[in-house]
């Protein structure tokens, strides 16, 4: 198994979930993330004193899925992500040692 | 205040009540311009921060309402002794004077007098405030306000307002506090912060404003109530003045605004919200003097040079370095001193007196006694500010520690912050579960 995580512009959520589900994924994590890539960050301007700002606000999809669909669901989720400009954000996979659905107990793709 | 309605001088005044309603009305309206500066500057501090700005003007409608009451409104409005100073034994307290007996010259009852004067004296210290954010004891600044209003407030409006104040009697024209309130603020706010410093990170750390919809919140409140400041600042609208005031009062404003932005927008790149709110009241503040002796397209000319002055006059502080928080001097200050000088160009010599600026054929006699007013309300309110100031801070200290400005003032001086951020899913569970055991047992410890 896998666990796919990506970074990527929170206007993006809605067809990213959108696609996954089409795709067949039966359940995702999302949280609020802040960072920076290449672009860096922002200026702001309050009375002409002006501040960079330099962690801009993302959000962070997290799925586990069973091996032979993690290449399919990557290519689903930066689809889903891409605008072409820049800030677009990252996914990455790292391999799942263990899962357990915790209402039942059950293990392994069983779980997801 | 204005000078006495002439054209009434030859009959002695009845009771109006259309003047008595309109004044009500426009003293509830400058009531209303505290809280609308308790937002405009509450939203513009960081969040740590943003009760104490709040409560920084709404003590004064506390404090100072009480001592005019007590003696401030005979100070500035009692018999004039020396031209420096008032008192009517019937006004302490407010308790010598009969319901229906009138302001001398006007068709209102002195009481409506009282309570319209009353909440520009409420006002002025809270502008003050504005320059002061996060870093000054609540107690320290409670006594400097009421400190602040005995010795400078209530003898400066004597000296502008007051029927023998010496800047009254010389002619110098501020139609609704261009120079008792704004520069009278702007410069105290001067001379406060030259003594007590910066900021810690002043220059260093982001201060972003916490909330710019508060702030736009209150540069809207502020835009409101100042009809009631300026508009009812001829005391009564039996001859259209006050209806110009009004008129010249949105102009100037609106230019103003419009300025400041065109200004950001060509030296910053942006039409900022916080630039839009900064020059709307930069406009406000540079009508209130002049705009009881203009035409509207003078007052459109005023608020337009004011917004933009103000617009570049906001930078000053780093480059001179003084941490004047919230452009106090930026904006009150400065817009003050455009607002008051520019009658010396702007005054038609029809409306609110005859006296004629240069731009209307009255050479430089107006212009003159303008700059005599400005100079000598700036120089006397920052120079007793500033000893006040270092007296207090001599005295019972006037900030609270680096530590507990760095941790936030809201905590310290008032046992509260301004929002709940925490728990994620939606905010902070009352429910007492063994997680939440510690802070139980701290409450339990408070009510015992």
């Amino acid at each position: 198994m896998k666990l796919i995580t990506a970074i990527v512009k929170p206007h993006r959520l809605d067809e990213i979930k959108d696609a996954l589900q089409r795709f067949g994924v039966q359940g995702l994590t999302v949280s609020e993330a802040s960072g920076y890539g290449r672009q860096r960050g922002h200026t702001e301007v309050y009375r002409g004193a002006e501040y960079t700002v330099d962690l801009v606000p993302k959000i962070r999809i997290e799925v586990v899925v069973e091996d032979d669909d993690a290449e399919s669901v990557m290519d689903v989720l930066v689809q889903g992500a891409r605008t072409g400009k820049i800030g677009d954000g990252k996914v990455w996979s790292v391999p799942v040692d263990a899962i357990i659905r915790v209402r039942t107990g059950e293990r392994g793709a069983e779980a997801l | 205040m204005a000078s006495a309605i002439t054209t009434l001088a030859a009959d002695a005044p009845t009771l109006s009540a259309a003047n008595t309603g309109f004044m009500l009305i426009c003293s509830a309206l400058v009531m209303l311009m505290t809280p609308g500066l308790a937002f405009f500057y509450g939203g513009m501090v960081r969040v740590k921060s943003s009760l104490n700005m709040l409560m920084m003007s709404f003590i004064s409608l506390g404090i100072v309402t009480i001592l005019w009451v007590l003696y401030g409104f005979s100070l500035a409005f009692g018999t004039d002794s020396g031209s420096l100073i008032g008192w009517s034994s019937d006004y302490v307290g407010l308790s010598g004077i009969g319901i229906t007996e009138l302001w001398d010259g006007y068709t209102i009852p002195v009481y409506v007098f009282a309570v319209f004067q009353l909440m520009f004296a409420v006002i002025t210290p809270a502008l003050i405030s504005g320059a002061l954010a996060d870093r000054v004891k609540f107690s320290a600044w409670a006594l400097f306000s009421a400190l602040w209003v005995t010795v400078v407030y209530f003898p400066v409006a004597h000296w502008v307002w007051g029927a023998g104040g010496w800047l009254f009697e010389l002619g110098v024209i501020d139609f609704a506090g261009g120079t008792a309130v704004h520069i009278n603020a702007g410069a105290a706010a001067l001379g406060v912060i030259l003594v007590i410093g910066k900021r810690v990170g002043f220059k260093r750390d982001p201060m972003r404003p916490h909330s710019l919809p508060l702030v736009m919140l209150g540069a809207g409140l502020l835009w409101f109530g100042w009809f009631g400041f300026n508009a009812g600042s001829w005391l009564g609208n039996d001859d259209g003045v006050g209806a110009v005031m009004f008129v010249n009062t949105q102009v100037a404003t609106a230019a103003a605004m419009l300025a400041w932005l065109a200004y950001e927008k060509l030296r910053h790149g942006s039409f900022t919200t916080l630039g839009a709110a900064s020059g709307a009241v930069a406009g406000l503040v540079a009508i209130t003097p002049s705009g009881g002796s203009c035409s509207p397209l003078g007052a459109i000319a005023i608020g337009a040079i004011a917004g933009l002055v103000c617009a570049m006059a906001v930078g000053l502080k780093y480059k001179f370095g003084y941490d004047d928080s919230l452009d106090v001097v930026g904006v009150h200050l400065v817009g003050g001193v455009i607002g008051s000088l520019l009658v010396g160009f702007f005054a038609t010599g029809g409306v609110q007196s005859d006296a004629a600026g240069l731009f209307y054929g009255g050479g430089l006699e107006q212009l003159g006694k303008q700059a005599i007013g400005v100079f000598s309300v700036l120089a006397y309110s920052l120079v007793v500010s500033a000893v006040l100031a270092f007296l207090l801070d001599k005295t019972i200290g006037m900030r609270v520690t680096e530590d507990d400005e760095v941790s936030g003032i809201d905590q310290v001086e008032h046992a509260e912050t301004a929002y709940d951020f925490s728990g994620a899913g939606g905010g902070a569970s009352s429910r007492s579960t063994a997680a939440h055991a510690p802070a139980a047992a701290a409450s339990k410890k408070v009510d015992a």
